[in-house]
């Protein structure tokens, strides 16, 4: 739990699994925009590299905040961390997932039950400590990663796209929920995204999929953070319970 | 930090509770203000007048006036 420089008046950002991929472009973009950014990965290392080079970067406050988002005494103590040094959460964008593929007779339990935990048990976690800290304050935003997998279904990647529709559900559900408290939340459903999870394609699989979207390209980190900054901004203001897609128009 | 009379107050303003009501004698669900959602409300009202940040499982665990002490001793209040 390192801080970086000063906090402020500024608003303060949580973005989970944020030491790389989307999360880290979400991270990013927020501080560019000039939030304070807690930075949440897995491992203390992680957080605190990233933590380091944002605040650096972009000289905002910044706090490194290591939990695993499926065990939640350790998401419990992200937010005691942020409530000590902030006093307040803006906006919490829920990224932290892992893959889980494999053909359904091929999903070993543990890996669909971590799946689970991590994607879909960590989003509630997360959403309900970072809801109390936003009540106090009556207003803040809440943005979820789902996937386009979660909103059509995905071929040998049953698991984890029942994951990201449980997180699809979940944002309607926490939305109605939270709305008459002033907090909005929304999700996002990225298609195919140059990260690490695209490393596991032999190219001609890519090419495949590529050839299905109107656009003809993949997308990149930074077009997924662009929409998450827009949700949590007061320009996104009477949107609430919705899941977007980032993708290029894939169908 | 804040008092038991700063507790009581969480209580009767989060339950618009009636005067003279004692909040000593409520339990989760004795009335039906203090249902799940009076029961955030109530959290909301805790966590802000003594400037906490409370775990999960204590705000499951928050069922009475005299449970909430105990809580809330455990993060340093004089109650």
């Amino acid at each position: 739990m390192a801080p970086t420089s000063e906090p402020d008046d500024r608003p303060v950002v949580l973005v989970t699994g944020a030491s790389r991929g989307i999360g880290r472009a979400c991270a990013e973009a927020f501080a560019a925009s000039g939030w304070a950014v807690a930075i949440n990965s897995t491992t203390e290392a992680g957080a605190a590299q990233a933590a380091a080079e944002i605040a650096d970067k972009h000289g905002v406050p910044t706090l490194a905040v290591a939990g695993d988002a499926g065990d939640d005494k350790a998401v419990d103590g992200c937010y005691r961390a942020i409530f000590q040094r902030f006093k307040r959460l803006d906006a919490l964008v829920n990224n932290a997932g892992i893959l889980c593929d494999g053909p359904l007779g091929m999903i070993a339990p543990d890996k669909a039950r971590r799946a689970f935990s991590v994607n879909a048990l960590g989003t509630l976690f997360h959403i309900q400590a970072a809801s109390r800290l936003m009540r106090r304050r009556g207003a803040g935003a809440i943005v979820n990663l789902s996937s386009i997998m979660g909103t059509r279904g995905a071929a040998g990647a049953s698991a984890y796209a029942a994951t990201k529709a449980a997180i699809a559900s979940l944002t309607r559900s926490a939305a109605l929920e939270l709305g008459p408290h002033g907090i909005r939340v929304n999700a996002v459903a990225p298609g195919l995204i140059e990260t690490d999870m695209l490393a596991g394609l032999k190219p001609e699989q890519l090419a495949e999929r590529v050839a299905t979207i109107p656009l003809a390209r993949v997308g990149t980190a930074a077009e997924v953070a662009d929409l998450v900054l827009f949700l949590a901004s007061d320009r996104a203001r009477y949107i609430n319970g919705q899941v977007i897609g980032v993708d290029g128009g894939m169908p | 930090m804040a008092g038991v009379a700063d507790l009581e107050t969480c209580f009767v303003e989060s339950f618009a509770l009636e005067p003279g009501t004692d909040p000593r004698s409520l339990r989760f669900q004795s009335i039906l203000e203090w249902d799940s959602v009076g029961h955030m409300q109530l959290i909301a009202a805790i966590e802000t007048a003594f400037d906490v940040m409370l775990e999960t499982q204590e705000v499951l665990d928050m069922s009475s006036f005299d449970k909430a002490i105990e809580i809330l001793r455990r993060h340093g209040a004089d109650l």
